[in-house]
């Protein structure tokens, strides 16, 4: 059975429509890529999916239970967390705070939650900054924080909007790593990229999107070749 | 037949002071969209105002509406100057709590509220024009009218004079270049900036131009308002719930807000009885807060 | 071990309760003016404690703590009037009646985002003040209540009283920022959406810190009665001296500090009393603290406390003015 179903997500906005009857699935264990063009409602599928915002019609199905309808903290209290495409640290809190304050969902006790934020800590790559304070950290780091904090709420399901936008190429290769080691520990990805690298070397499965519609999906392989993609990405040759 | 015509007098003082109460609501709703800040001394402005149209009348004799000539463009550069001087360089400040610069202006407001008390005392001071108590009625003019109305003549030409600035101001948004800066600033403060606008001066121009409405409106009270110097606390609030009555930002919002808010307080005055009124604009602004959290005009907006 | 550590960590608080144990011992400051001093200060720290939660750690910014102070105020001063028993029920039932307020007002409220929610609660309490005019069957509407016999003549009782309830809030604090809640608390100021995302019930969190800090704020209401012994609309409800004077307290003191409310309310209440007792400026206070609260916005943003280390930079500007200039 599918971890995540999206049953003809629709949201329109006063006249327009911003997701467009669009139907996918991801599975578990797998990672599945969400691309298209800039405005294609990428960002708006992921604000429904985690309840950010109310659908218009369609429903969201997660480990067979309907969540559309509940308030974000209900649905990652189920186990699907997610990361902003604008990144949205604490930002007077330390970096080790900022993953405290989400470990506290799984661990009640203090001492606990500390010794989870260390441990996600230690995973993303981020021990050596734990002290500082995040407002001030380079947009890599506040990248990883951004994955960090997602993961400290223990998901089973993890959304990633563009956490890797924006990173220099030896950053780019160790989110890259990062994300294959959240995959390694079994834990399922659907991701929003706009770098063709990392959406082709990473996933399993693509969904691509344009003015709001689902227009293809498949293996990476099965995408890069479908003509309406290139399409939707190149404009009509003229 | 007389409770009919209770009703359509109630209605009728009603429209006046709402049509007013646009012109207080109009330059705060300016203030709010372009520079997203909330200026609690708005009715200490309009209460600086009235005081100068007082001594004006005092002293030199002028009509309060003449005075108009002198309180826009004097509230006009005192609100340049409190944004220039003030403002602006808390809008710039790092601070816990984004909401400084709301506090700021309470502080403005204590400060002229506090002055005004120390050069003119606390007395309570009229303006004792001689048409104050003139009125026009229906039946002077329709014989065989089955009811008696009345129009009092300061109200109605207050309430032509704010139709005359209300008038003015969407004029000049509409079609000067200056107008139309501004409405692109209150739509997106970036693109206005890359389009090559001027945000610095535009925030000073409204807040000058938020202030100069305020001020008009002092003018346009003060023949039948008693002036104080707390009075300043009371204006703002208004201007507040007509603003989000309105739709923060939304120029017709706030006329239709002002309206609104003009007819409910002279119906719960009516019905209810005077000392209600202020809790029938709190529950107007509660209810709006709770059920209609984008005012008259997100309504517009949805049908 | 432990207990060594939360030594080291509390010593500067146990030095201060120390010292305000010790006050009124001391023959300089057991004069009857000074003990009201004090008992106004400690007062005015407990309201900025209760408002620090809410506003400088949740980031709710209440402009209308009048509405809670009131609240308690009156839940006293009707149970005297009405119910006949002594003032002091006031304390619990101010717990209930208060909490309950605060329910309601949360709920109205709560929605709101920034400088609204500022302006809701800014309502409520304007409400709760016209309400209290207007209903005179139960609150003698303008009048206000009086309580003809006060419990003590000495000021000392009310002062370990008061004592008693700022040590009570400055340990409700110093527990609630160090837990789940105290972070839930701050990552809800920083960024309500992604602490909604992290699985934070932002309308629960919310609501709780509202509810302990309008019922801290509604005991100090119900001391206030009966150490006073009269109430009316216009004082409990104030909007200029109670809801903006707390609003600057923890302002000047330090937002989300520890020590901030004790810092501003001395501050304070020090400078009203001197300008008080200075009859050709008295009348200028409002415009003073006006320009205080514009001086601490735009200057020291983050109060006494929070930006201490530029307080201490400025003294020392002034007391080496050669070495000015340079930053």
């Amino acid at each position: 059975m599918a971890l995540l179903e999206v049953v003809g997500a629709t949201k329109v906005f006063g006249g327009l429509t911003a997701v467009d009857d669009v139907t996918f699935s991801v599975e578990p264990g797998t990672i599945g890529a969400l691309i298209g063009p800039n405005g294609a409602g990428k960002t708006t599928l992921f604000n429904l999916i985690n309840g950010f915002l109310p659908l218009t019609s369609g429903e969201v199905r997660f480990k067979g239970e309907r969540i559309d309808g509940l308030r974000p903290h209900k649905v990652c209290a189920r186990g699907l967390a997610r990361t902003f495409q604008v990144v949205k640290p604490l930002q007077r809190m330390s970096v080790l705070d900022n993953v405290i304050a989400s470990s506290f969902l799984r661990f009640p006790d203090r001492a606990d939650a500390v010794r989870h934020a260390r441990e996600i800590l230690a995973f993303t790559n981020l021990s050596a900054v734990a002290g500082e304070i995040s407002k001030g950290l380079p947009l890599g780091f506040r990248k990883r924080l951004e994955i960090a904090r997602a993961l400290a709420t223990q998901p089973d399901l993890l959304l990633l909007d563009e956490a890797c936008a924006g990173l220099n190429p030896t950053e780019l290769d160790e989110s890259i790593e990062i994300i294959r080691r959240i995959k390694d520990k079994g834990i399922t990805i659907l991701i929003i990229e706009h770098h063709m690298k990392v959406i082709m070397s990473i996933s399993d499965h693509i969904v691509v999107l344009n003015y709001g519609a689902k227009i293809a999906e498949g293996t990476p392989t099965e995408v890069a070749g479908n003509p309406a993609v290139v399409e939707a990405y190149l404009g009509k040759g003229e | 037949m007389v409770q009919l015509e209770v009703f359509l007098q109630t209605l009728i003082s009603g429209i006046l002071l709402g049509g007013l109460y646009a012109v207080i609501g109009l330059g705060m709703t300016l203030i709010m969209g372009v520079m997203k800040i909330i200026n609690l001394a708005h009715g200490e402005l309009m209460m600086v105002a009235m005081y100068i149209a007082f001594w004006l009348f005092s002293l030199l004799g002028v009509d309060p509406y003449v005075s108009l000539l002198v309180t826009i463009p004097a509230l006009f550069v005192l609100g340049v100057v409190i944004q220039r001087t003030l403002i602006s360089p808390v809008l710039k400040v790092d601070s816990i709590l984004p909401e400084n610069q709301v506090i700021l202006t309470v502080g403005i407001g204590m400060i002229l509220a506090n002055l005004a008390t120390m050069f003119f005392s606390s007395d309570y001071r009229s303006t004792p024009v001689s048409y104050a108590a003139d009125a026009w009625y229906l039946s002077d003019y329709w014989r065989s009218s089955p009811i008696e109305l009345s129009l009092s003549v300061p109200w109605t030409v207050s309430f032509g004079f704010a139709l005359a600035i209300t008038a003015a101001l969407w004029g000049f948004l509409q079609h000067t270049d200056t107008g139309k800066a501004i409405r692109a600033t209150a739509q997106d403060k970036d693109a206005a900036l890359m389009m090559g606008i001027n945000v610095e001066r535009m925030t000073m121009v409204t807040f000058g131009l938020g202030a100069a409405l305020v001020g008009a409106a002092g003018s346009l009270f003060i023949p039948m308002y008693y002036l104080y110097p707390a009075l300043g606390g009371k204006f703002t609030l208004i201007a507040f719930v007509i603003t989000i009555l309105g739709g923060l930002g939304s120029t017709q919002g706030a006329i239709i807000g002002g309206i609104i808010l003009g007819i409910f307080e002279s119906m719960t005055a009516t019905y209810i009885g005077m000392g209600w009124a202020p809790v029938g604009r709190f529950v107007i602004f509660v209810a709006c807060l709770v059920f209609l959290p984008r005012g008259v005009a997100g309504l517009m907006k949805r049908s | 071990m432990a207990q060594s550590s939360w030594f080291r960590n509390y010593k500067v608080a146990a030095c201060v309760l120390v010292a305000l144990a010790a006050a009124p011992l001391v023959p300089v400051l057991n004069s009857s003016y000074m003990l009201h001093v004090l008992i106004l200060m400690l007062m005015w720290s407990v309201i900025g404690m209760s408002w620090n939660l809410l506003s400088g750690y949740c980031g709710q910014v209440s402009f209308g703590h009048a509405a809670f102070f009131g609240l308690g105020a009156y839940t006293a001063g009707i149970l005297y009037l009405h119910g006949g028993v002594s003032g002091w029920w006031g304390l619990p039932a101010s717990v209930i009646v208060v909490g309950l307020g605060s329910l309601v007002i949360g709920y109205i409220c709560l929605r709101l985002r920034g400088p609204y929610f500022a302006l809701g609660t800014l309502a409520m309490g304007e409400v709760l003040r016209v309400t209290a005019e207007n209903m005179e069957w139960l609150t003698e509407g303008t009048m206000g209540i009086m309580i003809e016999k006060r419990t003590w003549v000495a000021k000392e009782p009310f002062y370990y009283i008061v004592l008693a309830l700022a040590v009570g809030t400055f340990v409700i604090m110093e527990l609630l920022v160090r837990s789940k809640w105290g972070y839930y608390f701050v990552a809800i100021r920083e960024d309500q959406d992604a602490a909604e995302s992290l699985g934070i019930d932002t309308t629960r969190y919310k609501t709780i810190a509202l509810v302990i800090s309008g019922v801290l704020t509604g005991l100090v209401g119900a001391f206030y009665t009966n150490y006073m012994g009269f109430i009316d609309p216009e004082v409990v409800f104030a909007l200029h001296d109670i809801s903006i004077i707390t609003i600057m307290v923890v302002m000047v003191g330090g937002v989300a500090t520890r020590w901030g409310p004790f810092a501003g309310a001395l501050i304070m209440i020090v400078l009203s009393e001197l300008i008080r007792a200075m009859p050709k400026i008295g009348t200028a206070h409002q415009t003073l603290f006006g320009v205080l609260l514009i001086v601490i916005i735009i200057y020291l943003p983050n109060g006494v406390m929070g930006d201490f280390r530029k307080v201490f930079r400025l003294v020392r500007r002034g007391a080496a003015p050669a070495r000015a200039g340079g930053e």
